[in-house]
């Protein structure tokens, strides 16, 4: 099977909605899972945080780094991560997009244009509108997006950009997305079960 | 809102043809060869000039380069990434300070090579760590770039007194040892920095792509210049600086900067494998 990836971008309140949603995921599931975490340059602990409750690996990306199924990956702090085509990732440290480094636009676009239908984005709680631009792109490139419902996101502004922006997508609350991304099968399509659609 | 990217409707196809006969077109008219850059980080700079331009093509964009020398030297701005910092990533610095210096303690004459310097902000820093360690007076500091405009900068040693703050942290946690004002005056057109830092820097433009090794080093640092190159340029540039190293020369990449990934991964041993410093043994 072709591999598939699941790019994640999470803001204001992202750690508990991480935790809650790489812990979903068992060490069959097929596809790879990158994150974008808005975070300060210091931050280290978010890969060990991750980690702690996850039974998948989780590691900080290294620049050129193989991207393989069964793995959930981490931008660093003061990078953006960018998917080059299909096979690995590469870093920049381009000036920062709508005041971000990482910026989940950056991710959302590059896998979008790597990974066409064989990419799924998830937006989750925020206090701006990074996301939206990248999660209209992997849409229109043949891919999915699940939108976390903003009645259940600690702060709803990123989610609701998301949802504005691409009306298509599937809105699920925060305890639906694990079960959701779980029964993801390469591009096979998951209808959007327990969501507001 | 405007994405620094094609519109959906531009086929992948046509835009990396585009992009390869725009890069084949810079390389054969100004003889910088960006065809081995890292394609999706590239391709989004392109985009941010072109959308800043008011074009809609890359071809646009091409015609404009290819005649018009100025629009190439912007580009070239764009494309080359500047992005610096002072003691960024000071527990790198701290590293070097622990674990390199001892060692270069161990020579009469150290030289090292800041590959792809920008501005300068790795270079003062370094200066201003091997003098407080007592080995800048046998140091020689070769720095270059691709870039001429940044190697301009560099050589003034001012730098914008709004980051002096940032600045001062990172110096203390990556181990100064004294006041990090004493190197600089504040001054109306930024931070100062005393010029006889400089006094064993050489500055030159070089191209990590295009030109050859100059010399044997004993330590070269090339942090976040070859995250823009895609593996089989990194691994040309691999080759260049284990041929610039002398035996057991130290080699130091950016936080995120693997060896793992080159052909060059067993002639090193890391001496510090976070900080990605590495030694050539053979
Ligand atoms: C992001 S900056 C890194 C600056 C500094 N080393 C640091 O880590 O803060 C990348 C630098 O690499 C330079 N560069 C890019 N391509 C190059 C090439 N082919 N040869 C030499 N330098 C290059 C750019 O001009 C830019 O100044």
């Amino acid at each position: 099977m072709e591999p598939a990836l699941v790019v994640v971008g999470a803001s204001a309140g992202g750690l508990r909605a991480l935790q809650l949603l790489v812990a979903g995921l068992s060490t069959d599931w097929p596809m790879a899972l990158a994150i974008v975490q808005h975070r300060s340059r210091e931050s280290q602990a978010l890969c060990e945080l991750l980690q702690d409750v996850s039974a998948l690996p989780v590691t900080e990306v290294n620049d050129k780094e193989e991207i393989a199924v069964g793995q959930v990956y981490l931008a660093p702090p003061d990078y953006h991560l960018l998917v080059e085509d299909e096979h690995f990732f590469s870093l920049s440290v381009d000036a920062p997009e709508r005041w971000s480094r990482p910026s989940i636009d950056v991710l959302f676009e590059s896998a979008a244009d790597a990974f066409g239908d064989r990419a799924v984005g998830v937006v989750l709680t925020g206090a701006n509108s990074d996301g939206a631009g990248g999660l209209r792109r992997i849409v229109d490139q043949g891919g999915q997006a699940v939108v976390q419902d903003p009645a259940t996101a600690e702060v709803r502004v990123m989610p609701e950009a998301a949802r504005r922006a691409v009306p298509e997508a599937c809105v699920l609350p925060l305890e639906a997305i694990p079960g959701h991304l779980a029964n993801l099968r390469g591009r096979n399509r998951v209808p959007c079960v327990g969501g507001l659609r | 809102m405007t994405l620094p990217d094609a519109p959906t409707t531009y086929g992948a196809e046509v835009e990396r043809l585009e992009i390869e006969l725009l890069l084949e077109g810079i390389y054969r008219h100004y003889g910088f060869d960006f065809r081995s850059y890292a394609y999706a980080s590239l391709k989004r700079r392109l985009w941010k000039r072109i959308h800043a331009d008011g074009l809609s093509t890359v071809s646009a964009l091409q015609e404009r380069v290819l005649h018009d020398a100025q629009v190439m030297e912007r580009l070239l701005l764009d494309l080359s990434v500047n992005v610096t910092a002072m003691y960024r990533d000071p527990t790198f610095y701290r590293a070097f300070r622990e674990k390199a210096v001892p060692l270069l303690r161990t020579y009469p004459f150290v030289r090292l090579w800041h590959a792809g310097c920008s501005t300068g902000e790795e270079v003062f820093s370094m200066a201003i760590l091997l003098e407080e360690e007592g080995l800048y007076e046998r140091a020689r500091i070769y720095a270059t770039d691709i870039n001429e405009l940044v190697l301009r900068q560099a050589k003034t040693g001012i730098f914008p007194l709004e980051k002096m703050q940032d600045y001062t942290q990172s110096y203390v946690r990556a181990g100064g040892k004294r006041s990090f004002s004493e190197y600089y005056t504040a001054g109306y057109d930024g931070a100062i920095f005393n010029t006889s830092l400089l006094r064993n820097v050489v500055f030159a433009q070089h191209n990590l792509v295009t030109d050859r090794s100059f010399a044997e080093f004993n330590v070269i640092l090339c942090r976040n210049v070859m995250i823009y190159f895609d593996r089989e340029l990194q691994n040309r540039v691999h080759g260049l600086f284990y041929s610039s190293l002398s035996n057991f020369g130290l080699l130091a990449l950016g936080s995120k900067e693997s060896i793992r990934f080159t052909g060059y991964e067993d002639r090193y041993e890391p001496l510090d494998a976070t900080e990605k410093i590495y030694r050539r043994i053979g």
